[in-house]
């Protein structure tokens, strides 16, 4: 297959070794599950139980509220302990709406929806339904809901699924086992999603450095004329849903569109494999395959995890991460911080990362030397340098025009940053600020406009006042001239 | 457990630092210099001491003056090519003041007043160069033939002192022109390039260094290959030096094409004078060029431009500094010029249309 050369970008020091041959393994049934009510973008769910109640195994405990966000099942059955506010698996910290789960250690499954036999014998809208009451999200860690997603076959024309195996963050490889071991789901419920978007091909686009992995799918795919698997290079960021398309399909998806502007929808692996789950079994999201690993774990792993369940546990499964200097939900290039390790698995966890010094290579950031690294290697072809000198001097709007918002925070900049200068976190700051500075703006002017409808109707009423008066002084004075013309004709005559 | 979370990702970093960059800058400068300071011997082995001294002390100072931590800055390795560059931009057997006076305003007023590392404007080593140029230009056009150490001829341990320290010795006689000086005072006397360029030593003498000149003038191989080997370890580009070097090149052999007698050859005005330490070393300084490969390009035919029209027309018989210093001023300009197209947007900053707009 022909690829397409994307711009920019880094090749990390990958260490995917220490994990890439460790198969998935189960997690034993933990002690308590917490299952925030937000594990998705999008508004958090509603939930569907009381503290006390008995679930089952894949009961729905929160549905959906709202039009872009996704359903939460239980993970196993158990009894409900509590609706309450815990640490969010974020860097802030803040408190977010957990139920909490005891297993009763039975896993009882609850009656789950039938398994469409043919998927595609039913219309997009079944597909899309199944996967929205199945609460799934965006495996590779966006978390968006993917019925929203796959619901764009309806307002776009589209050509292609592109099928996102490329995994180019370091350290991962749960994406790599789950296409290695379960090859046939993710082609089956690649071919599903396909059909629910409308999309006449399926491509799975998976780095080189994973031949396993895309001999399993190349073997998966060899039944169906339109699905093949196509090698990328190794080169972070492969794995963007834009540079993916371009390196594909060549096209480049303009500035504040969709890739479905340009005929692609990407989709994660594992997503694909819980949607087979979902339309095949009609088994909702209750797990997710998280890689455990970093210099500080004792024993790296691959690990097929509740969600739900506490980092610590997972941590203690795998040796613990003793002398760690950070610790990461997802990969050390775009992962998040952990603010504590006393938060849950959640949908979009990919890895788990406890990462010794010597591996993040922190440093004091030193003075710019203008060298220019973060202008060559900056996939999106911004200057890194600039934007982040506008920032500092808080010169946001300066910042937005040489296109910080069009930054994907990749990380690219400040991986090669002889500096050490943290660029993405200048980059985060401006896209929150320029983000909250635009809310307001627009709440002023919503204000605004209120006020002046006020003022105008307002006006339009007294002009209407005056327009009575006016009418009817006229009237009146009509009536007086008339009365008075009557009177001196009267007069006249009379003389 | 109380984990800080004090910043975002990415969680991991290259292993390229500054002072490695810096060091790998000195590195690849090792072999000319080495070379260089054999060829003109003790003289300008004392030179090249007293510059670095000089440039590490001014260093020491405007950091201490500014509040900053000395043990830092001086570990970055930045003031020690500022040095460098500048012990070799100089005549190899200038007295020590000279050095001392291009030093301190290479430092103080190209560096720390602009800001310190990163802030500075304009080349700090082409800014002391150029002051003590135009401040003492007797001194600074005094060049002598090489004269390798331990030769025949060559200056011997405390004549060599006498020299450096001393107060000064007498150039006649000994003196010569730079290959440059001397055409361009030989037209001014009406005798024509062609003339000329019989007198002076054949190409591949020239390139091997045995001719006046300034220290870092000489001994082009070796520094081609410090630049090959900066190209190789990613350091600089081919962008800036390819640029300079091709437009300088393309411009001689064009005029000495049409006019032979009044154009040296395009081969001479890559060879002769600083157009390989400039092209390699000073014009490439990060600081003071831009920061994107099309402002790289423009840079560095801009030197290459200017620096033909010095040499050319201009009462200085060398331009390169010069050049650096005129293109450094234009490097803020370059910079907002030249950006790189933004992925998904036009040259102008526009989204691409789609298929089907308009």
């Amino acid at each position: 297959m022909k690829l397409f050369p994307i711009m920019g970008g880094i090749h990390p020091e990958y260490r995917k070794e220490l994990t890439s041959e460790k198969a998935i393994v189960a997690l034993p049934l933990p002690e308590a599950l917490y299952l925030p009510l937000q594990q998705h973008m999008g508004a958090p769910a509603g939930t569907t139980v009381e503290p006390g109640d008995l679930v089952k195994k894949g009961q729905l405990l929160a549905r959906a509220s709202g039009a872009i966000s996704a359903a939460v099942h239980a993970p196993t059955s158990g009894r409900i302990e509590a609706i309450t506010e815990i640490t969010a698996p974020h860097p802030s910290g803040l408190p977010t709406l957990t139920i909490i789960l005891v297993p009763d250690g039975k896993d009882e499954w609850a009656e789950l929806p039938d398994a469409i036999a043919d998927p595609f014998a039913v219309t997009p809208q079944v597909i899309r339904d199944r996967v929205a009451q199945s609460g799934i999200v965006g495996m590779g860690g966006a978390t968006f809901p993917s019925a929203v997603k796959l619901g764009l076959g309806t307002s776009h024309k589209l050509e292609i699924l592109l099928l996102n195996g490329a995994e180019c963050e370091p350290y991962l490889t749960c994406d790599d086992r789950i296409m290695r071991e379960h090859a046939d789901a993710v082609v089956d419920g690649a071919r599903i999603m396909a059909h629910a978007l409308g999309a006449p091909k399926v491509i799975i686009a998976v780095e080189t450095n994973k031949p396993q992995a895309i001999e399993a799918l190349g073997k998966a795919a060899a039944a169906f004329d339109n699905v093949s698997v196509a090698p990328v290079p190794v080169q972070y960021p492969m794995g963007a849903e834009r540079h993916l398309t371009q390196a594909i399909t060549g096209r480049e998806t303009p500035a504040r569109k969709l890739t479905a502007d340009v005929g692609v929808v990407v989709h994660n692996v594992a997503t694909a494999r819980a949607v087979h789950d979902a339309v095949r079994q009609g088994r909702p999201l209750l797990s997710r395959v998280v890689t455990v690993s970093g210099g500080a774990v004792a024993e790296p792993k691959n690990v097929e995890v509740l969600l739900g369940t506490k980092v610590t546990e997972l941590l203690k499964f795998c040796g613990g991460a003793q002398g760690a200097k950070r610790f990461v939900s997802g990969g050390p290039m775009m992962g998040q911080p952990l603010p504590s390790l006393d938060v849950p698995v959640v949908k979009g966890t990919s890895g788990i990362l406890g990462l010794t010094l010597a591996e993040t290579k922190e440093a004091e950031p030193s003075p710019c030397i203008r060298c220019g690294s973060c202008v060559t290697y900056c996939p999106c072809g911004l200057v890194p340098v600039e934007m982040a000198s506008f920032i500092r001097h808080e010169k946001l709007e300066e910042a937005a025009k040489i296109g910080v918002q069009d930054c994907v925070s990749c990380g690219s900049c400040s991986y090669i940053c002889p500096s050490h200068i943290p660029l993405v976190h200048y980059f985060n700051y401006a896209k929150g600020r320029i983000a909250a500075l635009d809310r307001e703006r627009r709440k002023m002017e919503q204000t605004k406009a209120l006020v002046e409808a006020h003022n105008a109707r307002l006006e339009r009423q007294a002009q209407a006042k005056r327009e009575a008066a006016a009418k009817a002084k006229a009237a009146k004075e009509a009536a007086e001239a008339a009365a008075q013309a009557q009177s001196s004709t009267q007069g006249g005559a009379s003389a | 457990m109380s984990i800080v979370v004090d910043r975002s990702g990415p969680f991991t970093h290259g292993s390229n630092n500054v002072s490695r960059t810096m060091f790998t800058v000195l590195a690849a400068l090792t072999p000319a210099t080495l070379f260089n300071l054999y060829l003109f011997g003790w003289p300008a082995i004392f030179l090249f001491v007293v510059t670095m001294a000089a440039c590490l002390a001014s260093e020491f100072i405007a950091i201490r003056v500014g509040g900053g931590d000395p043990n830092r800055a001086l570990g970055d390795g930045s003031v020690l090519i500022t040095g460098w560059l500048l012990a070799l931009s100089l005549p190899p057997w200038a007295p020590w003041w000279v050095a001392v006076v291009a030093s301190v305003f290479a430092v103080f007023l190209a560096k720390h007043a602009f800001g310190g590392l990163g802030q500075n404007v304009f080349n700090p080593a082409m800014v002391g160069r150029v002051v003590v140029l135009v401040s003492f230009p007797v001194q600074m056009t005094a060049f002598v033939p090489a004269k390798p150490l331990f030769s025949a001829g060559a200056p011997g341990f405390a004549e060599s002192l006498h020299i450096t320290f001393g107060r000064g010795v007498s150039l006649d006689g000994i003196s010569a022109a730079s290959q440059l000086g001397y055409i361009k005072t030989e037209l001014s006397r009406g005798v024509p390039v062609t003339q000329s360029m019989a007198h002076l030593p054949d190409l591949s003498d020239m390139m091997l260094g045995f001719h006046p000149g300034s220290m870092g003038e000489t001994a082009l191989p070796l520094i081609l290959l410090g630049g090959l080997f900066l190209m190789a370890r990613k350091i600089i580009t081919w962008h800036v030096p390819v640029a300079m070097l091709g437009t300088l090149f393309v411009l001689g052999t064009v005029f000495n094409t049409l006019d032979p007698a009044r154009h040296a050859s395009g081969w001479f005005h890559l060879i002769s004078g600083a157009s390989f330490l400039g092209a390699f070393f000073i014009a490439t300084d990060y600081v003071t060029s831009p920061v994107s490969k099309q402002g790289q390009l423009a840079f560095g035919i801009g030197i290459g431009l200017l620096t033909w029209i010095i040499r050319t027309y201009a009462g200085y018989p060398e331009g390169v500094a010069f050049a650096v210093l005129l293109m450094n001023a234009l490097t803020p300009i370059l910079d907002q010029h030249f950006r790189p197209r933004v992925f998904g947007r036009t040259r102008k900053g526009e989204p691409l249309p789609l298929k089907g707009d308009k």
